[in-house]
């Protein structure tokens, strides 16, 4: 199925570059929203099946998988308002097509892939694919943020790279000749020390631009600023996850041997410094894209923090991290429609939104309590797990220091959220306000029940997966 | 043979970091990709035939002749001053250069594991903080480029020095190469210069809270 679906999304994204027809596009997209969809439930129904060798369907990449089709289908069908609302040229619009379909086959792929290297190459392509829909208005700040994006991806990538060298020298001195995740767990005890620990350093690096913790999480805050908001609703979320898979795999293994402390250490070092600087960067940032970016570092951060405190903590991480993948997207489609209104990022020139978007407002409102996890929002129990496994684990001091610093996160956003929602904006013409329907909202909707559903009332089929995803690491 | 080859490539390092002009950059990243040939040559003989021919021509096309080429033709057509601009006198440089290199000497001295290729590990780590001490120091995006380059020759002799048994992640440095000429290709070929004038990474700044 894996090899249908990569020749597929090949064929498709070839045809989105060369099409210059709506319908034409319409129609390919719902070939492909139809493809993703098949290849998620055949890796559902058929777990730990290896396919084409360097693939294999197992929990943790089913759970991702299953999150990034049912994220694809708003995504493409925003990608479908944002380009009607914006006169861009049939090769431009062609070529963002392209990318996203692109972009969400390498993230699948980066998922279900089974060896080092494979992995490695998918989270390349995305790279690649996600530079291309950073640029897609080829404004001059566009550029500036692709350039970084990729100058700190490539390092990062170079990084991740090293890292796997480092780390077949310790497998072939056990006369092992293959990277597979499940042969190198087999035999992690036996590994040297020394070059485990030096490849876990550097791929843990490596990997933190895509999953946007510190130290390389600047890649991702330009990048998110820059990309057009659906793009954004991608990079924000199942992009993230491919970050965190690549560094969860690579714990799994050295979860077997006796630098595991260390790594918990390093993890939890990276997570505290992570919750640290989104701190202080939501307190001053007046951007709302910035913001979110941020937020996302944030969230990063909690579920490493999940990852290092172990116990509950791992399948609290998990789950936050679906959850954190469903609302995300909501609140960057929403900012999409307020950027339609106002033209405008800065909160400054936000304002009275209920007034002109009333359900957009509800969005937005909802949206705040879901991403601060106030009670109702799912991530409210992911957090509380995660709080609860930091407790446990005797961290009690960082609990407090994590606890104050999302305290100050709550009141930078709700400042800033109830600004733009109930206080009048300066110097603002509403005589020519873009009416926005109720029809472009009800995805977002959708996301934010799903979230608030599947954190307070996991189905029976969701906890096993978790579980069955988290078995291999010590209770 | 091989050591002879890695110590040029070492020496090639320490030019890098006094070299005062851009076409000096160029001509020394096209050297090393030269001398990376034969480095391969020697170290991957016994692996399988095609294999082996795919990384000999993908160092000989793609890091000797398209990317250099590339570069040169980027250099001409948006008409790029010709100094290198770096930020720290190139005495300096050399003498941190020379550092680094005894550094990594000391650094790969000091692990004791018998397998090691301890020379290919020398020479790779040096190439790998050169280039990252280049990419700090240097002020044009192009120089970032090539600063990049040299970490990326390192990468490829820290991969040979394992990758005799292992073909695979020789092959997979290799697609990194690619990966960062198409985005060269996509980025530079026209367009960084429309739309800035000088290309300094001063002028990328205007992004930030």
């Amino acid at each position: 199925m894996i090899g249908i679906y990569l020749a597929g999304s090949l064929l498709i994204s070839l045809a989105f570059y060369f099409a210059r027809n709506h319908l034409f596009n319409v129609i390919l997209a719902w070939i492909f929203c139809i493809l993703q969809g098949t290849l998620a439930i055949y890796e559902y129904a058929h777990p730990e099946e290896t396919q084409l060798v360097y693939f294999t369907a197992d929990s943790l990449a089913v759970i991702f998988l299953i999150v990034i089709s049912i994220v694809c289908f708003p995504v493409i069908y925003h990608s479908f308002v944002y380009l009607s609302k914006h006169p861009y040229k049939p090769r431009e619009m062609g070529m963002y097509y392209a990318a996203t379909v692109m972009l969400i086959a390498s993230i699948s792929a980066a998922y279900l892939s089974n060896h080092m290297g494979i992995t490695w190459v998918f989270v390349e392509l995305t790279t690649l694919s996600a530079s291309a829909l950073i640029y897609h208005r080829r404004s001059k700040l566009t550029l500036e943020g692709s350039w970084k994006y990729i100058f700190i991806c490539s390092i990062s990538i170079t990084l991740v790279f090293i890292g796997v060298l480092f780390a077949t020298v310790a497998v072939q001195q056990q006369g092992i000749n293959d990277l597979f995740y499940k042969t190198l767990s087999r035999n992690a005890s036996m590994f040297n020390v020394f070059w485990m620990k030096l490849a876990f350093l550097f791929i843990f690096t490596g990997f933190t631009a895509k999953a946007g913790l510190v130290p390389m999480y600047t890649a991702g805050i330009d990048a998110k600023d820059k990309a057009p908001y659906p793009a954004d609703a991608l990079l924000a979320s199942v992009l993230m996850n491919v970050g965190f898979i690549g560094i969860f795999r690579f714990y799994e293994i050295t979860s077997h041997t006796s630098i595991f402390e260390w790594t918990n250490k390093i993890i939890l070092i990276s997570a505290i410094l992570s919750v640290f600087v989104a701190t202080v960067y939501m307190l001053r940032v007046k951007n709302i894209k910035r913001m979110m970016a941020y937020s996302g570092v944030e969230h990063m951060g909690i579920v490493m923090l999940g990852i290092a405190a172990g116990g509950i903590g791992y399948y609290a991480a998990i789950l936050h991290l679906i959850l954190h993948s469903l609302a995300k997207p909501a609140l960057f489609f929403q900012f999409g429609q307020i950027y339609r209104i106002y033209g405008s990022k800065s909160v400054y020139d936000v304002g009275n939104y209920f007034k002109y978007n009333i359900t957009g407002a509800i969005v937005l409102l909802l949206a705040y309590f879901i991403i601060t996890a106030m009670p109702p929002s799912g991530m409210f129990v992911s957090e509380f797990l995660i709080f609860k496994s930091l407790f446990a684990s005797g961290n009690l001091w960082i609990l407090i220091l994590v606890l104050i610093l999302l305290t100050m996160i709550i009141w930078a956003l709700g400042k800033n959220v109830f600004k733009m929602l109930f206080i009048k904006p300066v110097d603002f013409d509403d005589t020519r306000v873009e009416s926005i329907p109720f029809s472009e909202s009800i995805s977002q909707i959708i996301l934010l029940i799903l979230v608030v559903y599947l954190g307070l009332n996991p189905p029976e089929e969701l906890v096993t997966l978790i579980n069955s995803a988290i078995s291999t690491l010590p209770r | 043979m091989i050591n002879i080859l890695l110590i040029a490539f070492t020496i090639s390092l320490i030019y890098i970091a006094m070299a005062n002009r851009m076409l000096t950059y160029i001509r020394i990243i096209a050297f090393q990709g030269l001398l990376l040939f034969g480095i391969a040559f020697v170290e991957l003989i016994e692996i399988n035939v095609i294999n082996l021919v795919f990384v000999l021509l993908e160092t000989i096309i793609i890091k000797t002749i398209a990317i250099p080429f590339f570069l040169k033709f980027i250099l001409d057509r948006n008409k790029i001053t010709r100094e290198a601009e770096p930020s720290v006198s190139n005495f300096i440089s050399v003498v941190i250069v020379t550092l680094i290199i005894l550094g990594s000497f000391f650094l790969t001295n000091a692990i004791r594991d018998t397998h090691l290729h301890k020379i290919f590990f020398i020479v790779a780590l040096s190439a790998l903080f050169t280039g990252l001490y280049i990419i700090i120091t240097r002020r044009k995006i192009l120089t970032h480029v090539m600063g990049f380059m040299v970490l990326e020759n390192g990468v490829f002799v820290l991969s040979l020095a394992v990758g005799s048994e292992m073909p695979m992640l020789v092959n997979m440095g290799i697609l990194l190469d690619i990966f960062v000429s198409v985005i060269l290709l996509g980025i530079f070929a026209d367009k960084i210069g429309d739309v800035f004038e000088e290309q300094d990474v001063e002028q990328l700044s205007n992004l930030k809270d």
